[in-house]
């Protein structure tokens, strides 16, 4: 097993590599940005790319580069969005917004959409089960900037409930900041619920049907301790690991929805460095975000692992 | 007997063993129906896939025929007519309440209500289509309460444009007199000097005496406007001759002097009539750079669906092909395949078509380049898919006979295997157009991607349109919206149906 997750995690850190070999290589091809003229950090900027090694061989570049990463966790400056600061600290900046606004999103749509799975996969082929597997089939294949809309349209202006935009601020945790979260929050649970809600009924109703199911009955369990004691508890075999890969996704967040109600996160950022073609900053998002990709299919993979023993991971079949 | 050489045996030594004997069998009696015909039966039970397939078809018939049959093209941009509601004159005057180019503008008075009407009066087309709705709210003025009512008034949007100041050369100003004279529509209303009407100078729509900068209206006896048009024939700009307005008797001016040009009092919809040789017509409305809706609609989702059948298809082949070979030989070739598939899969979607918009876009077009950036990743899925399934066969009798008889490699893959695998393809395409449909307009929709100079608009550009403009016109992004949702909704349906029919084993599985 343990072997198993370190041939994972060291073949996760080759891709990984060669990823950002790759992406840093095509990005730094480009010419580099004009500076403007005339202002006190183009003199900064120059210094720190010629520091970076900009006029030197790709491979050389590469070094440096990563060699300012690993001692110095330096990602470079950044040359137009916001210019003459470097890209971690703005990074970091960044980063709590996305965290905490998705945080709420994953706690409230993990229990409802597992209780809605639950509640189809019991009540399979009636009309509670036709209208949930119905509604998570229109939420998995609408894409989330049409529910942004629809909400940001009814609940926002029509009715007025929530402001627009996501409030500035760095206060995180009070209440008017959930308050002017909730629209987002809702935006982004709807594909997380309907995705739940799918595996959920899935899964439960193959356990369901399985014959140890009747044997739970026939020993005497009530159909609520069966479903409980046993359905449950296998079902959880595949959705455990999706929650896990579910948390280490927060940290990504979702582009379109950071974008509509202004939240100052990680996705709004990557957007805005992609259109204003700040390369210092696109090189580090894209190195987050292929990190973090990686890193939960990682982590779904090993969990099946630990959940459920009678998987071993990386036996021969 | 030394005939050991089974290699080269010549054709003539072989005979037929039973061409003459009896056969046994029983002939067949029932048809026999083939795979696909057994997959389409199955499909048309499944009703909700049915339906889909229906609306995937009336949408595909939408996008091929609305830009052909809308009076507009996509590069039509009205300047006026910008984030306007849907609007069909025949439909209007039928007072439905559909297709009535109608806004409701909340918080009006008496007032606003009489400055609407006298546009009406004016132009006789009136923009008001009633009062949806009275709020009566309580305000302290002057320390005293006092009730106010305002109205929620509905009206319509192109006739409240009324009129406008235009400039015009004399020649144009000509031309829109024969035009008024030949179609008895009337364009250019009579002059009203700014200094009639206590100074109002930014608004042409105020034909009528006033009381104060306001523009409150005053009234003669009989509670009738009274016309403020101007019959000074010192700045009258240039000759008319044309039709004159009711009660006009010969003397009103209808245009005043602009150094070398005539400045003109114009019914924007008649001048609009005018200029296109119709009425406005715009079905789904107009969004924030007037264009057609219902145009726009059809050209991005001509694009939207074109380009996610050929982006299936190149991926379709590559994928095959290469799941084919992996699949097929296994071992190590497997294995080193399987690493490069794994590092391009594992690069964000985002970064590749950044990066190749990039490279890739000035030199060969943003099209082909956003094109190669979803082949460049799209594939991995489909050859996923080959594979498992030529593991599936490749140990099965039937290839050990075909490679028996002699068949190469290529020929094993693909005449032998490869049919195998078709339902699962084709079933796993029909999924993957709605995946580039989605991740098409998603790029649009951030602008990372702009395919407006190549087809005009695309469903993400129309819908980042609206978004923009969301409080004021609802529709420029409902309609966008609408039919993005139910072409998704209705692909994902249809490949379902897809995967059910010719998979009926694993019906349900993830529905």
């Amino acid at each position: 097993m343990v072997k198993y997750a370190a041939q994972r995690i060291l073949l996760m850190l080759m891709t990984l590599l060669i990823i950002t070999a790759m992406c840093f290589v095509l990005v730094r091809m480009l010419p580099p940005v004009e500076l403007p003229l005339n202002d006190p950090h183009t003199q900064v900027i120059e210094a720190r790319r010629e520091a970076q090694g900009y006029n030197k061989p790709y491979i050389v570049q590469f070094g440096i580069f990563l060699k300012n990463v690993f001692t110095k966790w330096d990602w470079g400056v950044s040359d137009k969005l916001y210019l003459g600061q470097d890209v971690a600290d703005i990074f970091m900046q960044k980063l709590p917004a996305t965290m905490v606004v998705n945080l709420y999103s994953i706690i409230l749509s993990i229990p409802i959409g597992i209780a809605l799975g639950i509640f189809a996969a019991l009540k399979k082929n009636t009309w509670i089960d036709h209208t949930i597997s119905t509604l998570t089939m229109l939420c998995i294949s609408v894409p989330s900037f049409v529910y942004a809309f629809l909400i940001q349209y009814f609940l926002s202006f029509k009715l007025g409930w929530f402001p627009f935009l996501m409030k500035a601020g760095t206060d995180y945790f009070s209440w008017s900041m959930f308050y002017s979260m909730v629209p987002v929050i809702l935006s982004l649970s709807f594909g997380v619920i309907a995705g739940f809600t799918r595996t959920t009924r899935a899964e439960l109703t193959e356990v369901l049907t399985s014959e140890f199911m009747l044997l739970a009955r026939t020993k005497g369990l009530t159909r609520a301790q069966a479903t409980v004691r046993h359905a449950l508890k296998n079902c959880m075999v595949v959705i455990l690991p999706s929650i896990f890969g579910e948390f280490i996704g927060i940290l990504g967040g979702a582009l379109i929805i950071e974008k509509i109600f202004a939240v100052p996160g990680v996705g709004n950022l990557y957007i805005n460095s992609i259109n204003a073609r700040d390369y210092p900053m696109f090189m580090m998002l894209t190195v987050f975000y292929t990190t973090i990709s990686l890193a939960a299919s990682i982590v779904v993979d090993i969990s099946y692992g630990f959940i459920d023993p009678r998987i071993r991971m990386g036996s021969k079949k | 007997m030394d005939n050991t050489n089974y290699e080269h045996i010549p054709a003539e030594k072989f005979e037929f063993a039973q061409l003459d004997s009896e056969i046994h069998d029983k002939k067949l009696e029932t048809k026999s129906r083939g795979y696909f015909a057994d997959a389409f039966l199955r499909f048309r039970k499944n009703q909700s896939s049915v339906v889909a397939a229906i609306i995937i078809g009336l949408q595909l018939l939408y996008a091929i025929i609305a830009p052909i049959i809308s009076p507009y093209s996509v590069f039509d941009k009205d300047n006026i007519y910008k984030n306007y509601p849907p609007f069909v004159e025949s439909i209007a005057n039928l007072g439905i309440g559909i297709l009535d180019g109608g806004v409701v503008h909340a918080s009006q008075n008496e007032a606003s209500l009489a400055y609407w009407n006298a546009i009406g009066e004016e132009t006789g087309m009136n923009p008001v289509i009633g009062i949806v709705g009275t709020d009566t709210t309580i305000t302290r003025i002057r320390g005293k309460d006092t009730e106010v009512t305002t109205y929620r008034l509905k009206t319509n949007k192109y006739y409240e444009t009324g009129i406008m100041y235009r400039v015009f050369s004399y020649e144009d100003f000509e031309k829109i007199q024969q035009y008024q004279n030949e179609t008895g529509i009337q364009i250019i209303y009579p002059y009203v000097e700014p200094a009639d009407i206590e100074g109002i100078s930014d608004n042409p729509n105020i034909w009528y005496k006033v009381t104060d900068s306001k523009g409150t209206p005053e009234r003669d006896a009989n509670g009738n406007l009274i016309p403020a048009y101007s019959t000074k024939k010192s700045i009258e700009g240039a000759e008319y001759n044309s039709i004159r307005i009711p009660g006009d008797d010969g003397s009103y001016i209808y245009s005043v002097m602009k150094s070398g040009s005539v400045q003109c009092r114009v019914c924007y919809y008649n001048y609009y009539r005018y200029m296109n040789g119709r009425k406005p017509t715009y079905i789904f409305g107009t969004n924030s750079v007037g264009q057609d809706l219902f145009c726009a609609i059809g050209v991005g989702a001509r694009f939207s669906i074109i380009f996610a059948i050929l982006v299936s298809a190149i991926n379709l082949t590559i994928g095959a092909i290469y799941g084919a070979i992996q699949g097929y030989y296994g071992g190590t070739i497997d294995l080193v395949m399987d690493r490069i598939c794994d590092i391009l899969a594992n690069v964000p979607f985002i970064v590749v078509a950044t990066l190749f918009q990039l490279h890739l876009a000035p030199k060969v077009g943003v099209v082909p380049s956003f094109l190669f950036a979803f082949v460049l990743t799209g594939w991995i899925g489909m050859a996923g898919l080959t594979r498992k399934q030529f593991y599936r066969f490749k140990s099965q009798e039937f290839v050990l006979a075909a490679r028996t008889l002699g068949a190469s490699d290529w020929r094993l893959m693909f005449k032998h295997v490869f049919p195998n695998s078709l339902g699962t393809i084709i079933t796993s395409c029909a999924l993957v157009i709605p995946g580039v449909i989605s991740s098409e307009t998603t790029m649009t929709y951030l602008g990372i991607i702009n395919i407006s100079d190549f087809a005009g608009t695309s469903i993400g550009t129309l819908m980042s349109q609206g978004q923009t403009s969301m409080t004021v016109s609802p529709h420029a992004m409902f309609f966008p919206a609408l039919f993005f949702s139910l072409l998704l909704i209705s692909f994902n349906l249809f490949g379902n149906g897809l995967r059910d029919a010719f998979n009926p084993s694993t019906r349900g599985v993830d529905d």
